[in-house]
């Protein structure tokens, strides 16, 4: 099997017409994780949306590919099927729609007819999930999404991710609202799928998180591309220092896209 | 304005027709002056509908139907329904009004309870079907189709369950059309002192249609302490024009009724429910859930007045239009002065699912009494198109994605259908109508 691969070239992105990537590049391969930081407004989460295939983003020009073959050629739902996963920063309500009924039939999804999960291998591999997760059991039965708390959609969104088991996952500030002992639970589920067959890209502009989840690759966005990368050593100089020392180096004024 | 209008069936017509089924005078009677009626009364007026060029008069009266009363002999379709012939308890089946099978259980009959075609309780159960047949739920008079459905009647069932008794299981009734054949059904249902029943009917279509028209009209008694579960499936064909009215006069002190009614037909519908909350501390609870499709115009209304004190009358009606199918769907909640302490609640929810596709929802509470409580809600809308991206995020097709939107925009309707049975069979409609 080969390893996982998410290359992104050049690419530029605008919102109504409003450019907010303009020139963001990397690589991701199986086995490593990367930390997008930067502060806010500086287009991480237009990256993210982008890439899954948000309506509402418009990519201009750049490249994209999984595993070779091109992203944007794909619809939302292939390219899930092809191994991409997005954990929302802000994921959708769905009335009347359990989440168990809903993650199974997401990994039924790219099975072929037949060769559907059975119900008990389904059912173990939940209980198990959730118990990681330190998921109450009500879960399974509430409507997707419905009424959680801003926690509880982030730890659904890391059930998801557990119970897919993607190629590449990129995660969208999954440690905002969630307190010091749920973050070490959701970093502990990621940590879970570290192996040569899962890459990750993990958006967040706090360092605390990657105390818990160790980054391979650290890299700083500011006016909607990167503009400095490092080790681990250099989310520790972030949370020493902030970003203005970046901003001094490279003689950035405004980091922003200039959204706000 | 009145327009020239024919009918298929003249008075000679219909008072032949009725002394071959030996019918008694009053009955007869009741045809021969309706038929004249439906000649001056106007249509019915359904809110936001035009109806007028609408075809409820033109049909054949041969039902073109001959019965064994072997199961056997039943259509795939009503097969299919009602499960294997060993299962079967408690059911009538109908084509074209002539009764093709039925199968009673045995303590129904010792327990007093009348389950029969509405024919055999015109010969056995005479004085009973007079009491209550187009009495106080719905009059011949009201306008030109229940005018023309007191005259043409020529299908349907007749429900008593006496004081004190409980059916357990409940009472099935199929009704299928085929053809070109205009069906006129009627049901009545009477729940004497503190009975309860359930009854379940599906209308649907067999063979071909073309160019049909059902009528149909149920009433529905219900005395003191009584409670009736009227669970319903209409699914005629696109090539049917139906008029459908369901009433219930809740007279009884305490007296509860559940109507559960998936309205699915395909053709062009005008739908009126009604329920009238007679007795101190009466309640109704109305659950509908519909699927547009096609070119098909359809009107659902659903009324719930309340005349007695300490009454509770609910509404609860979701709708999916797909094509460049219409409905409105008209909920109203009337409480009469007097009906003190009464609460009436109403929500209309309208999915749309595409561009031609159009959907109206309006609440209306009329309220002459000071000390009541009352709500309403309606939301007409299109699916979310964050809520495709997510679920279309996860590896799911557009196509799943919005048929697991669409069945959870209807699960809070469908779950809480008080009949299982009814439960099922609306899935599989759903099922089948969605895509």
């Amino acid at each position: 099997m080969t390893k996982p691969n998410l290359t992104v070239k050049d690419l530029h992105v605008s919102i109504e017409e409003k450019e907010i990537l303009k020139g963001f590049g990397i690589e991701v391969n199986g086995g490593e994780i990367h930390a997008i930081m930067g502060p806010n407004g500086t287009g991480k989460s237009t990256l993210a949306s982008a890439l899954m295939g948000h309506p509402k983003y418009e990519v201009t020009s750049g490249e994209a590919t999984l595993g070779g073959e091109n992203l944007f050629d794909m619809d939302v739902d292939e390219r899930a099927r092809a191994g991409l996963f997005l954990a929302m920063q802000y994921p959708s309500e769905v009335s009347g729609v359990t989440n168990a009924d809903f993650i199974r039939s997401a990994m039924n999804a790219g099975r072929e007819e037949g060769d559907e999960v059975s119900l008990m291998k389904f059912i173990r591999g939940m209980d198990a999930k959730m118990k990681t997760l330190e998921i109450d059991e009500s879960f399974q039965q509430r409507y997707l999404n419905e009424g959680f708390s801003g926690g509880e959609k982030k730890r659904n969104e890391i059930l998801q991710l557990l119970m897919l088991e993607p190629k590449i996952a990129i995660l969208d500030e999954i440690d905002s609202g969630l307190d010091i002992d749920a973050l070490k639970v959701v970093a502990e589920g990621i940590n879970s799928l570290r192996s040569e067959d899962f890459g990750c890209m993990i958006i967040t502009h706090y360092q605390r998180l990657l105390n818990y989840i160790k980054p391979d690759f650290v890299h700083v966005m500011m006016q909607g591309r990167i503009v400095k990368s490092g080790g681990p050593e250099l989310a520790k100089k972030l949370e020493e220092n902030g970003y203005d020392w970046i901003k001094q180096e490279l003689g950035i004024e405004d980091e922003t896209v200039g959204q706000q | 304005m009145t327009t020239e209008i024919t009918f298929p069936v003249n008075q000679q017509d219909l008072a032949s027709f009725s002394k071959d089924q030996q019918e008694p005078k009053w009955f007869a009677d009741l045809r021969l002056s309706s038929l004249e009626k439906a000649l001056t009364l106007n249509l019915p007026k359904p809110e936001k509908t035009n109806i007028t060029k609408w075809s409820f008069t033109d049909f054949d009266t041969d039902p073109k139907t001959s019965a064994t009363g072997n199961f056997a002999d039943l259509s795939d379709s009503v097969k299919t329904l009602v499960g294997e012939e060993t299962n079967v308890q408690n059911l009538i089946t109908q084509k074209n009004g002539v009764t093709t099978f039925s199968a009673l259980n045995a303590d129904l009959d010792s327990k007093g309870v009348i389950f029969t075609d509405l024919k055999t309780a015109l010969s056995k159960h005479e004085d009973l079907v007079k009491k209550y047949y187009m009495q106080d739920a719905v009059s011949a008079d009201e306008h030109r189709l229940t005018a023309l459905h007191a005259a043409l009647v020529n299908g349907g069932t007749f429900i008593y369950v006496p004081k004190n008794v409980e059916v357990t299981l409940p009472l099935q009734a199929v009704y299928s059309h085929e053809g070109s054949f205009g069906l006129f059904n009627h049901v009545v249902i009477v729940a004497e002192e503190n009975s309860s029943v359930t009854y379940v009917e599906n209308y649907l279509s067999e063979g071909t249609s073309a160019g049909a028209s059902v009528n149909i009209i149920a009433e529905v008694y219900v005395e003191n302490g009584a409670t009736v579960r009227y669970g319903a499936v209409d699914n005629l064909s696109d090539a049917v024009t139906t008029y459908v009215n369901r009433r219930g006069q809740v007279n009884g002190r305490d007296a509860k009724i559940y109507w559960a009614l998936g309205q699915m037909n395909d053709g062009n519908t005008v739908s009126e429910n009604s329920t009238y909350l007679m007795g101190e501390g009466s309640q109704a609870d109305t659950k509908t859930v519909s699927i547009g499709r096609g070119k098909q115009s359809q009107n659902f209304t659903t009324n719930v007045v309340h005349f007695g004190k300490n009454t509770d009358g609910q509404i609860l009606k979701h709708g999916v239009m797909k094509d460049a199918a219409t409905a409105i769907f008209n909920g109203v909640s009337k409480i009469e002065h007097g009906a003190t302490k009464s609460n009436s609640e109403q929500t209309e929810r309208v999915l749309m699912l595409s561009e031609k596709a159009r959907g109206d929802a309006n609440p209306i509470l009329l309220i002459d009494e000071d000390d009541v409580t009352a709500g309403h809600a309606a939301s007409v809308g299109k699916i979310d198109p964050m809520q495709m991206f997510y679920l279309m995020s996860r590896g799911l097709s557009k196509r799943e994605s919005e048929r697991l939107i669409i069945h959870g925009f209807l699960a809070p309707v469908v779950n809480a259908l008080p009949i299982d049975s009814v439960k099922e069979q609306l899935y599989d409609v759903i099922e089948r109508k969605v895509y």
